[in-house]
């Protein structure tokens, strides 16, 4: 049984509507952020979920976490389904469900000490109080890589990666089994972003933790996790082992997207595949397979006909009409 | 090839409530005519100040205490602040990271593009009309060269009615509207997603090519150098610590702190390795001692980095800013 | 972790120090915080400062001139009354009555535009709505007018002012508190606090409400200096507090009748009008600088 389960999950946000629109009756504008998505997290893997802006995924995210109540579908947590829970239920369990944040100087209170901000869980759900909580938080401090003599700092005297880190034991502090992600090395420079890459392995491995990993860089889902989706204009088009999707990429927009990707080394011989446009608005999606306003395999049924999810092998999966022709992007710029 | 840009020994200072900041620490580099510069470095690596300090763009508190800026032939510091304003947008040209805050909001695209254009272009037909009908086909022209489809109605739309790459795609265009001879583009791909940002790469490339310009691409992604540029700049804590051929510097790196750069890129091949991270972080510029700056980060070093470091010759078109260039394997 | 350590750590930099520290160097605001904290002080030391009895007429004093023009004398500075009361004095008093009444308008229309901006920008919907509605309509009344009519119907008295001012004047900072806390709500820092478990009333108060103290304060600072003038109008229009307590509106207002032959009376109030709303005017500029730069500039 997987740790958390996700079936059609959707999560709509009412656009805003001037009040002649309402009343000349207008059919309402419903940003579909993410629409029928469906995954699951085995217990001790990293799921990289990737995409670009706009996409949905961090709405995703916040949606399985029910920080956003989602429109519809289920999440199922360790049997128990977190969009069904009470107020006090899911207070519960918000000890072992947690997030850490893109944007190392939102997300933390400029007006909270470290001890404050890094000790909060611990005073919510009543596991430590006074110098037990304290010490607590001093060690968690210390075990990612900040000293217990910062404690009474403030966010702003801190550097990104420093910051990241005070996010980070925030997210741990009340010993979670799982964790989203949300693009947290994101917004950090490349040494920094590597320091925290490897802080998060590591301390996946020694507390047994559980990823969601979101981002938009393939470079970082590809060299942390296990599992990888793709998703476009909230819907999942590819899933599958992250052998698999990368090496074997099979959807035409996962194919685009890892072409896209700048690669050092020598300089690539193949060609590459140019996707024209921009990403639709979610506001008014396109009809059919999401994708076929970009697609360069697009034929007419696409534009008509929503794709059903394949399976392909082991555990990979992905939603495209023309699976079975065998056609790669990839190999016809080659 | 011909030298078009070269900064000598070029020091800009920030004087800020915690102390003197020397943002650019005797950066010298040259730019050939029609060859592509990448330059890269982390934040507050003084990158984008270095070229700010060429454009003549920094502004109190902060100040160019010395150095040479020969552009053209021409001493950039030594022209007036007319002469300077000629050559900006004429001759040199520069792009911004975001595009949404570099475009007025309140004038449209046609309007932005045509000031370039009354502004520079001196080869505009004199009378009213022709002169309108005129700047009305060159910003087409330059709209359709940065690939934004159906131009001619697009002229009178607004920066907010454009995605990002398309903003960031007329930013462009309105830097190439007077056919520079060099384009600073600062971070144009940052803002953007992947599958856009291959777009707006290519795009200028395509274009440098064209228009035989040379190109001065200032990004933090070793891997956007590794595609598009000849040759590449590594800069730390304000200094030049490593520049020569784009495809030596990466794949035989000789400062430490391009390897550990490159070391600390996640890829999906290295899955299961652990990743080799530079430990700490960027030293504070206030105050620092005339010593290597890297050198409190850096696995090699040694007592004798305490000191001040100047760039070695590191192989043919190539050099570095380390003492134990010899010992890197 | 040992105490060591903890000693050893430099002293914690908090927001609001360094907020302070730049206020603290901005020297016209300092100079402007002496003059208001003079008459907080002659204001609270009425009684050790004044040299005469406010209230005690003596009409062979009648408009006696100040102490530097023909006729004063030393201990009625500047000068008397038609009723020959000390002017000094009165206006000694009176800083009693126009501080008291800025501080308390402002604090109770604080703390109520505070409890109804968080609320209504944090919930959003209904509440917002409901709120919103109010503000509106209280808005679209003059303020004086509302003032005045209220008074007519309450009556006179120094607590019916207080609550007459604050009415309308909470409507300020409750849209300023919404305004911020609609936009702080969005923050990752917000959002985190809810993933990490905490309710409602812990985001609002311990998570929202510290961030966007700093405008509020800065805002009602501002007020305070309106509020006053707003007294002293009310007490000009004889429906302030109510003779013989000294106020400085109806002060000037009593000295109207001699403006040509005795300008003193009228005028020495007005000038501890001015005096003190322009000082509180350029400190509140200060607080607005240190702890608002968004504004400033």
């Amino acid at each position: 049984m997987s740790l958390l389960q996700v079936t059609d999950l959707s999560m709509h946000y009412q656009g805003r509507q001037s009040l002649v629109q309402r009343l000349s009756g207008n059919p309402q504008s419903v940003v579909r952020a993410v629409e029928g998505v469906s995954l699951h997290v085995e217990k001790g893997e990293v799921l990289g979920l990737i995409g670009e802006s706009g996409c949905g995924k961090s709405t995703l995210g916040r949606a399985i976490l029910r920080l956003h109540e989602p429109t519809a579908g289920k999440v199922l947590f360790d049997n128990s389904d977190v969009t069904a829970l009470s107020p006090p239920a899911l207070k519960a369990m918000r000890r072992r469900m947690q997030i850490i944040f893109q944007d190392p100087y939102a997300s933390l209170n400029p007006r909270r000490t470290v001890a404050e901000i890094v000790g909060l869980p611990l005073a919510l759900h009543g596991i430590a109080m006074g110098d037990k909580a304290r010490e607590i938080t001093a060690q968690v401090l210390e075990r990612v890589g900040l000293r217990s003599s910062q404690l009474d700092r403030y966010p702003h005297q801190f550097s990104g990666g420093q910051r990241q880190r005070i996010g980070i034991a925030r997210a741990l502090v009340s010993n979670p089994e799982f964790i989203v992600c949300d693009e947290p090395v994101s917004a950090l420079d490349v040494s920094i972003q590597a320091q925290i890459i490897a802080l998060l392995l590591e301390l996946k491995r020694e507390l047994g933790l559980t990823y969601l990993f979101i981002s938009h860089d393939i470079s970082v889902i590809g060299y942390l996790s296990d599992r990888v989706a793709v998703m476009y204009l909230g819907e999942i088009v590819e899933t599958g082992p992250v052998a698999a999707v990368l090496d074997n990429p099979r959807h035409p927009y996962t194919q685009s997207l890892l072409s896209a990707v700048p690669e050092i080394g020598a300089k690539r011989a193949k060609g590459r595949v140019r996707l024209q446009g921009d990403l639709p608005s979610p506001l008014n999606p396109p009809k059919g397979c999401k994708f076929h306003t970009r697609c360069p395999l697009a034929i007419p049924m696409c534009q008509t006909i929503v794709p059903v999810v394949q399976t392909l092998g082991e555990g990979h999966q992905a939603a495209c009409h023309r699976l079975d022709e065998g056609l790669s992007l990839l190999d016809g710029a080659r | 090839m011909t030298l078009l840009l070269e900064v000598t020994n070029l020091c800009t200072e920030f004087n800020t409530r915690a102390g003197l900041v020397r943002a650019v620490d005797g950066v010298s580099l040259r730019v050939s005519r029609g060859e592509c510069l990448g330059v890269v470095g982390e934040s507050g690596s003084g990158k984008s100040v270095t070229f700010a300090s060429v454009m003549g763009l920094v502004r109190s508190p902060g100040r160019i205490t010395h150095g040479m800026i020969f552009f053209d032939g021409r001493e950039l510091r030594d022209m007036s602040p007319d002469e300077m304003r000629a050559t900006r947008g004429r001759d040199i040209a520069m792009t911004m990271q975001d595009a949404l805050t570099a475009l007025n909001p309140a004038l449209t695209v046609g309007e932005q593009l045509s000031e370039v254009l009354i502004a520079h272009d001196e080869t505009l037909p004199a009378g009213r009309a022709a002169r309108r009908v005129a700047i009305r086909d060159k910003c087409v022209e330059m709209l359709g060269l940065v690939g934004i489809p159906s131009p001619q109605s697009r002229l009178a739309q607004y920066p907010h009615e454009f995605s990002g790459g398309m903003r960031q795609r007329i930013m462009i265009a309105i830097a190439l509207a007077c056919r520079p001879k060099l384009l600073i583009a600062d971070e144009p791909t940052t803002a953007l997603d992947v599958t856009i940002q291959a777009q707006v790469l290519e795009l200028i490339s395509d274009i440098r090519a064209r228009l035989g310009m040379a190109v001065v691409l200032i990004t933090h992604d070793l891997g956007v150098v590794a595609e598009h540029c000849d040759r590449v700049m590594v800069m730390y804590a304000g200094q030049v610590v490593e520049e020569g051929p784009t495809e030596q510097v990466i794949t035989q790196p000789r400062h430490p702190y391009t390897r550990g750069l490159l070391a600390s890129i996640p890829r999906p091949a290295m899955r299961g390795q652990p990743l080799t991270p530079i430990n700490g972080q960027v030293p504070d510029l206030v105050g620092l001692p005339p010593q290597c700056r890297f050198q409190s980060r850096c696995p090699m070093a040694r007592p004798e980095c305490l000191v001040e470091v100047p760039m070695f010759d590191a192989g043919p078109d190539r050099r570095a800013r380390c003492l134990r260039l010899e010992d890197m394997p | 972790m040992t105490e060591a350590t903890l000693a050893s750590a430099p002293p914690a930099d908090s927001l609001f120090r360094r907020n302070l520290r730049d206020f603290r160097s901005n020297r016209l605001a300092m100079a402007s915080v002496i003059v208001v904290l003079i008459f907080v002080i002659m204001a609270v030391a009425a009684p050790l400062i004044a040299p005469q009895d406010p209230n005690e007429t003596d009409l062979f004093r009648r408009l006696q001139p100040p102490a530097w023009i023909e006729g004063g004398e030393w201990a009625f500075v500047l000068g008397c009354d038609g009723l020959g009361r000390d002017i000094f004095s009165r206006i000694i008093y009176g800083a009693r009555i126009s501080i008291f009444i800025g501080v308390a308008v402002i604090v109770l229309a604080t703390g109520v535009g505070i409890l109804a901006g968080l609320a209504a920008g944090y919930f959003r919907g209904w509440v917002d709505v409901v709120i919103g509605r109010i503000v509106d309509i209280l808005l679209g009344f003059p303020y004086l007018i509302f003032a005045i009519g209220l008074m007519a119907m309450m009556g006179p008295g120094l607590f019916n002012i207080v609550l007459a001012l604050a009415y309308k004047e909470w409507v300020i900072p409750c849209r300023v508190v919404r305004g911020e806390t609609l936009a702080v709500r969005e923050l990752e820092y917000v959002e985190a606090a809810r993933a990490l478990g905490a309710g409602s009333r812990h985001i609002m108060w311990r998570e929202i409400l510290p961030n966007i103290l700093s405008p509020v304060i800065v805002v009602s600072t501002i007020r305070m200096a309106n509020v006053i003038i707003l007294e002293a109008s009310l007490s000009f229009l004889g429906l302030g507090v109510q003779p013989p307590t000294a106020s400085w509106g109806s002060m000037v207002s009593d000295g109207r009748a001699f403006i040509l032959e005795a300008w003193w009376v009228s005028t020495f109030p007005g000038v501890a009008i001015l005096l003190l709303v322009l000082a509180i005017n350029v400190a509140s500029q200060g607080l607005r600088d240190a702890f608002d730069p968004r504004f400033s500039e």
